[in-house]
């Protein structure tokens, strides 16, 4: 058995995998002709180098932490849950209803509403799923996979043949007036231009704090590591795995519908078709590459928001180098950090074999 | 008490014209800053069955680990048959004739006994000819050794008994010539030990090696013919078994004295606390598992539940636990009948003042992935902190009070669990079940796996807790331990009580018949109940010696 320092564990082991990752991307690079050193600067200036380019990157890195912890928090009562894409979409719903029903009114009202409504049209959506495990035994990663598509279904009726105005030629949902929509950062802060990041992104903040809190300092987060740990002892304990189970998929939709709120409230002012565009099921990555702490889940959605915005840039600016090219650099992220995350572990602690004073303490 | 050094041992009788078969010399292996292997000296002479005592950690496994090629030795060096080896694998290990037989099988479930066999050993492409060549060599073996098991029984379908013979064919099957047993005895019921027992001898008559592992000092007496005690990472001893005594060896296994026998005064009972009435439970497949089984225990009483495991013990406990339905009957703690509803009944049970320290603590009574304190708390967690918060603090006070009061080493509070050994972890386990003042306590093997200091602790604790005047239901397959501990014993066969007897008077043969379901007054039959896989009424009397437990002497 080799045990890694915690530091090293931590930190890094996923650093390595991400310079891993880059190394072969800067080869894919290479390989059609462009110069990898460049692309890394301009990713990052694209990312971090502007104040637009900043909010951007601030504006995916909610979602993706949302989306994050909707995983995350399921993945800690040992439940793989891979419909926060459907879960946010459905979240949306609850955004807009609300925001519609009170058109007009001060976003300061209706932003609390809108995060209530979405986390329970959100809740809703996982709690299916995580009843059909608990009472039938159907397995949740097959259920949830199947919700996401039963979710793109009912939200193409529901906004093309419900929500749509009559005189509006795109599908999509009537508009919130602007006083009503979740205010972006750049109406307080200059620096963010006419980027999207809204006050969701504080909201994600928040989320993070609540969830280390949940898991690790409640009675209710002890239970559910518990049952993720070991079911069976878990039912020697009193707790009822079947509730907890149903109470879990609920709080991690309510944390995906998040993403709604972001997206919904804070950007597009209405609900248009697939506004998800796989946040979803980017959070599966950023909470396995997080190891599904809350500083880990931080730390890897702030990585993909790097990843998407300064890829845009990069697109928009190296001819030759496309989306596709980008998704490819994302998907080797992924494959280095989630997949082959352990691959440098034997190495590395060869390398940094040293006395464990605890783990060797038996 | 003669320590010799075995590598310049005198060696008595068979010694001169037996050969050492395996030869270790001056083996070191460090983990971390755990020097788990000090210098160990080690002569196994051919065609002799070697016991290996010691402690859990002390260092046993990590050896034979060695000599299997799982691990590689710091220093020293190994002899086979007098020649020098640097073993690489388990592969290596084969090839030089060294057999492990793990505690834990390793036997694909869903195959036949003879596509185990030959797992990992097929010589073609084709399976066919293999199978057909394997089958015979099976059969040869199983003529030779006593090892008959069906080659196209599933394994699933088999005992553990017949699983572990399993285990010893693939052993042979590969030609081993010495063959390394870690613990084989803990899965097994006594007549399956009896019969594994007599298999050894057989092998050890042939010329085979043995290696034995085990802290049960019962049998390195009845089939060793040299034993080796081991103790913290060090060889204290290398002894010729008809030269030692349980006593001696305990001594040098834990470095102290060691009482062997429980001491206990005359039971006080007082009212009933848990009361069982006409309870049926079934398993999860709904096959009847206790069949209107009727008992009560008393304050101040043990009562023991003797058993060959499997008869229903399991489903009893767990029901009485508040985590498996009842079919039927009703179960009564401190007069009240417990409601089962839901799948959080363990919780109510707790809340009636019972306590449960589970079979099996592994897969039941732990969070192995937790730190001490957490699993120090579980299943109370409840009532730590008032609102949704856990308090933490009084937690940790809690797991450091357990670990001062039970001897939990080592002594830290925020350690893993699965870091502890087994018996630190089985007494995690019985401080949280015991410190709580349950009115009934019901445990389940509560020494499995532990080593003698411990079993002398963790018997002590729960003689005290029936002199403070609670009900104790004991389930245990170790016979020696019902007997010792239970004020009453009950007698489980086949899901029903088929006797009831007085520890101090019963007689271990009687015991034995009912535990099978053989005494001639109390012949239980429901044909068709017995799940195909229990071991038939005939075999397993013929199998029972209680009174003779030796492979010795039968052939």
């Amino acid at each position: 058995m080799t045990t890694l320092p915690r530091w090293a564990d931590v930190v890094l082991l996923p650093l390595l995998n991400v310079v891993l990752a880059f190394l072969v991307g800067g080869l894919i690079v290479l390989a059609v002709g462009q110069n990898p050193i460049e692309a890394v600067g301009i990713m990052l200036y694209g990312a971090f180098g502007y104040g637009s380019g900043f909010g951007y990157t601030l504006y995916y890195t909610t979602d993706f932490i949302f989306a994050g912890l909707a995983v995350s928090l399921a993945y800690h009562a040992g439940l793989f849950n891979i419909g926060p894409e459907g879960q946010a979409y459905v979240g949306g719903l609850g955004v807009i209803l609300v925001g519609l029903a009170l058109n007009g009114t001060h976003w300061a009202i209706v932003f609390p509403l809108m995060i209530v409504c979405g986390a329970a049209f959100g809740a809703f959506w996982a709690f299916i799923p995580g009843y059909l495990q608990a009472k039938r035994g159907s397995h949740v990663v097959i259920t949830t996979i199947l919700f996401n598509f039963i979710a793109v279904s009912m939200m193409g009726y529901i906004i093309s043949r419900i929500l749509k105005p009559a005189g509006v030629n795109s599908d999509e949902s009537a508009p919130l007036d602007a006083i009503t929509r979740v205010p972006q950062l750049r109406t307080f802060i200059e620096l963010f231009k006419n980027s999207p990041v809204n006050l969701t992104f504080f909201l994600a903040i928040a989320a993070l704090f609540f969830v280390y809190w949940l898991i690790w300092r409640t009675k209710f987060g002890y239970a559910v590591r518990a049952l993720g740990n070991n079911p069976v002892a878990a039912n020697y304990a009193g707790i009822s795995n079947q509730k907890m189970i149903m109470i879990v998929m609920a709080l991690a939709g309510a944390f995906a519908a998040m993403v709604a709120v972001n997206n919904v409230g804070g950007v597009q002012g209405r609900l248009i078709l697939n506004f998800v565009n796989g946040a979803g099921f980017v959070g599966i990555a950023v909470a396995f590459m997080g190891k599904g702490h809350p500083v880990g889940v931080a730390l890897s959605a702030l990585l993909f928001g790097i990843l998407y915005q300064g890829g845009q840039e990069l697109a928009f600016q190296m001819p030759g180098i496309t989306r596709e090219m980008i998704v490819t650099i994302q998907a080797l992220v992924i494959l280095f950090t989630g997949a082959m995350g352990d691959m440098l572990r034997g190495p590395l602690s060869r390398i940094l074999a040293q006395p464990d004073p605890v783990a060797g303490a038996k | 008490m003669t320590s010799l050094d075995p590598t310049h041992q005198q060696r008595p009788e068979r010694a001169a014209a037996a050969p050492l078969a395996i030869e270790l010399i001056g083996i070191n292996k460090h983990f971390g800053p755990v020097h788990a292997n000090r210098d160990i000296h080690l002569a196994i002479r051919r065609g002799t069955v070697h016991g290996i005592v010691g402690e859990n950690g002390a260092g046993k496994s990590t050896l034979m680990s060695i000599l299997y090629g799982f691990y590689t030795a710091d220093s020293g060096e190994i002899r086979v048959n007098d020649i020098p080896h640097a073993i690489t694998d388990s592969r290596h290990a084969l090839a030089l004739g060294i057999g492990m037989v793990h505690q834990h099988f390793m036997l694909v479930d869903n195959f036949s006994v003879l596509e185990n066999v030959v797992l990992g050993a097929e010589n073609s492409a084709l399976l066919a000819p293999t199978l057909t060549k394997a089958r015979e060599q099976l059969k040869q073996l199983a003529r030779d050794y006593g090892l008959e098991v069906d080659p196209d029984a599933i394994v699933e379908n088999l005992s553990v008994g017949q699983q572990q013979r399993v285990e010893i064919l693939k052993a042979l099957y590969r030609g081993a010539e010495t063959l390394i047993l870690d613990e084989p005895t803990g899965v097994l019921t006594p007549a399956e030990a009896d019969h594994l027992f007599r298999i050894l001898g057989k092998l050890r008559d042939e010329g085979k090696t043995i290696i034995m592992i085990t802290h049960k000092l019962r049998e390195i007496m009845a089939i060793t013919d040299d034993v080796s005690v081991m103790r913290q990472g060090a060889m204290v001893a290398t002894l010729s078994t008809a030269q030692t005594s349980p006593e001696q060896l305990a001594e040098l296994m834990v470095g102290r004295h060691v009482l062997l026998r429980v001491d206990k005064g005359p039971a006080n009972p007082g009212k009933v606390l848990l009361s069982v009435e006409d309870l049926v439970v079934t398993d999860d497949f709904g096959v009847p598992r206790v069949k209107h089984v009727s008992f009560e225990v008393r304050a101040g009483e043990i009562v023991g539940i003797a058993g060959v495991a499997g008869n229903g013990q399991s489903e009893l406990l767990e029901s009485i636990a508040g985590m498996r339905d009842q079919a039927g009957g009703t179960i009564r703690l401190n007069g009240e009948p417990l409601s089962l509803e839901g799948d959080d009944g363990a919780a109510r049970a707790r809340a009636a003042g019972l306590a449960h320290v589970p079979e099996d603590r592994l897969r039941m009574g732990l969070v192995t992935n937790f730190s001490q304190w957490e699993n120090s708390i579980l299943g109370y967690q409840h009532s730590y902190g008032d609102g949704p918060a856990l308090d933490i603090a009084k937690a940790r006070a809690t797991a450091a009070d357990y670990i001062k009061k039970f001897d939990i080493r080592p002594a830290n509070i925020d350690l893993k669990t699965s870091n502890f050994s087994g018996g630190n972890q089985q007494k995690i386990v019985l401080a949280r079940e015991m410190e709580r003042n349950p009115e009934v306590l019901i445990v389940g093997q509560p020494t499995r796996g532990v080593d003698i200091g411990a079993i002398e602790f963790i018997h002590n604790q729960i003689i005290k807790m029936r002199d403070a005047g609670k009900a104790i239901l004991l389930v245990s397959v170790e016979l020696d331990e019902i007997r010792s501990l239970s004020d009453r014993i009950l007698v489980l066969f086949d899901g029903q009580i088929v006797g009831e007897a007085d520890p101090a008077t019963a007689d271990e043969t009687e015991l034995g018949l009912l535990m099978t379901g053989s005494h001639p007054d109390r012949v239980v039959t429901t044909p068709g109940t017995l799940p195909a896989h229990e071991t038939p009424i005939q075999q397993t009397l013929v199998e029972m010696s209680p009174k003779n437990n030796s492979g010795r002497e039968t052939n």
